[in-house]
């Protein structure tokens, strides 16, 4: 299969003049800004991999007096860091893509939702906050961004639920549709972007689309923020151009017993080492938000996917039946496996369980258990037996 | 036990009386007193003009929102598969030992509470903890050891 090889890139953390930029940006109409990032290709950082052009555009063509862009801060999918580090750099370039967003899309005001985790970054965010509204008033743009803290709750990563997180409410999702763009934050159009989405769509408009689909894949185009950690001897925040197979990346960051990867954190899928050479990581392949857990020969598979599990089970909001009896069924299930109080096929029976869930489920979280319970057992089925 | 009212009045006044400044209000008394008292709740929802069930409902779905007590210093020991395969056993162990308490429990002279957690985005530097709100990260038996000594002379 032909693929990009492994190449190291820096436009999220290259410096920029803010100013300069969003002048450029300014002298174009919301419509040129969709454009050039429809032109790019760009989907969404985040995981689930929505095109960000689509998105603005589907935004701005509700006609609302009100409308919202939201910077998706609620980075809680295990394994996953490159937000916060992102956040930590150049927080500038956050809001400067908050900008381009809300001009492309005809929004006056902005939130960030940042989760509690991370709540130690709010001074220093605050004060470039302040910096970043200054410059805007200079422009002479009428523009506003402010801040939103979760408190701990992996759910409220999911759109909806953040909306109903910033309205004051339990961060339970929403039935869909209305999609965001329709009906979002305070139910006004809403377009809500990932952390590195905005940076890298300002990143888009600097230098133009080409500069950008000339990285990467026809699937996935540009680069990516990647969060890699386990057994590494350099975990770390990399950026990455898009279309490498699992095999190039074990080959720079694994430790030389590879035995697994799971691309996408728990909500991801594992990739076992005989299918290295022929996984590309990207949306052609296996998607990811950035994590990347690599797994020696000494670790027990049962152990990350009961690890895995247990996450769930907990974080998972209660709100819909499958996902809430489900996760905790699949958790007791891999146990009775392991201890011998059910027989090995019962493990057939836990996959369909977790495929129901990928129909039944209301959301994300509930549709995303069973990729590693699936890609894991399958994949490891004698680690999770005996 | 603490006395809310005055930092309910407080906060209702700095974030307004709309449903949406409940998050932030409750965020404000936890991050003063660590956790929510049912006087606070009640205090609460009669500022913002709600029922009491429904700020416990909302508080209770957050994990940093503690509705039991809580002591001056809350340590959530990150569980989730790094921290877990780097080392976090051996944190919480040093702690208990430390500290004289198990997982979910507070110190009687309620400075320490020790929790797990689920990932706090520092799975490159793991194992890492929250105490409050400040991360510490790459931690060892020694180091947790001197990070809570720091603690126990403020």
């Amino acid at each position: 299969m032909k693929n990009k090889g492994l190449n190291k890139v820096d436009l999220i953390f290259e410096k920029v003049n803010l100013k300069e930029v969003l002048i450029k940006a300014f002298k174009m109409s919301g419509d040129e800004i969709i454009q050039q990032v429809l032109a790019s290709g760009l989907k969404g950082r985040g995981g689930a991999g929505f095109p960000t052009g689509l998105k603005w555009k589907y935004t701005a063509a509700e006609k609302s007096p009100e409308k919202y862009i939201v910077c998706n801060a609620d980075e809680g999918e295990p394994g996953t860091f490159k937000d916060r580090e992102i956040l930590d750099r150049v927080s500038y370039k956050v809001y400067g893509g908050m900008a381009i967003a809300a001009r492309a899309i005809g929004a006056k005001q902005g939130i960030v939702y940042l989760r509690g985790e991370y709540r130690f970054l709010l001074p220093q965010l605050m004060k470039e906050l302040e910096t970043f509204h200054k410059i805007i008033e200079e422009i002479g743009y009428d523009f506003k961004i402010r801040y939103a803290m979760g408190s701990g709750a992996y759910i409220c990563g999911e759109e909806s639920a953040l909306f109903e997180s910033i309205q004051g409410d339990r961060g339970e999702p929403r039935n869909k549709p209305p999609y965001p763009t329709t009906s979002g934050v305070f139910y006004k159009p809403t377009s809500i972007n990932n952390v590195e989405t905005l940076v890298t769509a300002m990143m888009i408009i600097k230098h133009g689309a080409e500069t950008f689909t000339q990285l990467g894949t026809k699937d996935s185009r540009g680069s990516k923020v990647f969060s890699i950690s386990g057994d590494t001897p350099t975990p770390g925040i990399f950026e990455l151009e898009l279309g490498m197979t699992v095999l190039q990346f074990v080959n720079e960051f694994g430790d030389g017993d590879t035995k697994a990867v799971q691309v996408g954190g728990a909500s991801g899928f594992c990739v076992p080492r005989k299918k290295f050479t022929d996984t590309i990581i990207g949306f052609e392949g296996v998607p990811t938000g950035g994590s990347m857990k690599l797994f020696n020969s000494s670790r027990s598979m049962y152990n990350v996917l009961h690890n895995y599990l247990d996450f769930f089970a907990e974080e998972s909001c209660g709100q819909c039946t499958p996902c809430r009896v489900g996760c905790q069924q699949l958790l007791k299930g891999v146990e009775k496996v392991k201890k011998g109080e059910a027989k090995s096929t019962y493990l057939n029976e836990l996959v369909k369980l977790a495929d129901t869930m990928k129909v039944a489920s209301k959301c994300g979280l509930g549709q995303s258990v069973g990729n590693a319970f699936r890609t894991i057992v399958e994949n490891f089925r004698e680690e999770i037996i005996y | 036990m603490y006395q809310s009212e005055n930092l309910v009045r407080e906060l209702t006044d700095k974030h307004g009386r709309s449903r949406q400044s409940l998050i932030p209000i409750l965020q404000g008394i936890v991050e003063r007193y660590n956790y929510l008292t049912d006087e606070a709740m009640v205090e609460v929802a009669k500022e913002l003009d709600i029922s009491a069930a429904e700020v416990y409902g909302t508080a209770s779905f957050y994990t940093f929102l503690d509705t039991k007590i809580r002591g001056k210093y809350v340590i959530r020991v990150c569980k989730t598969i790094t921290c877990s395969m780097k080392g976090k056993g051996d944190i919480i162990q040093t702690l208990e030992d430390m500290l004289k308490i198990k997982v979910g429990e507070t110190t009687t002279d309620r400075m320490f509470s020790l929790l797990e957690t689920n990932c706090i985005g520092w799975c490159h530097k793991a194992p890492a903890i929250l105490i409050n709100e400040m991360p510490y990260t790459e931690l060892t038996p020694e180091k947790i050891v001197e990070i809570i000594k720091g603690y126990m002379q403020k």
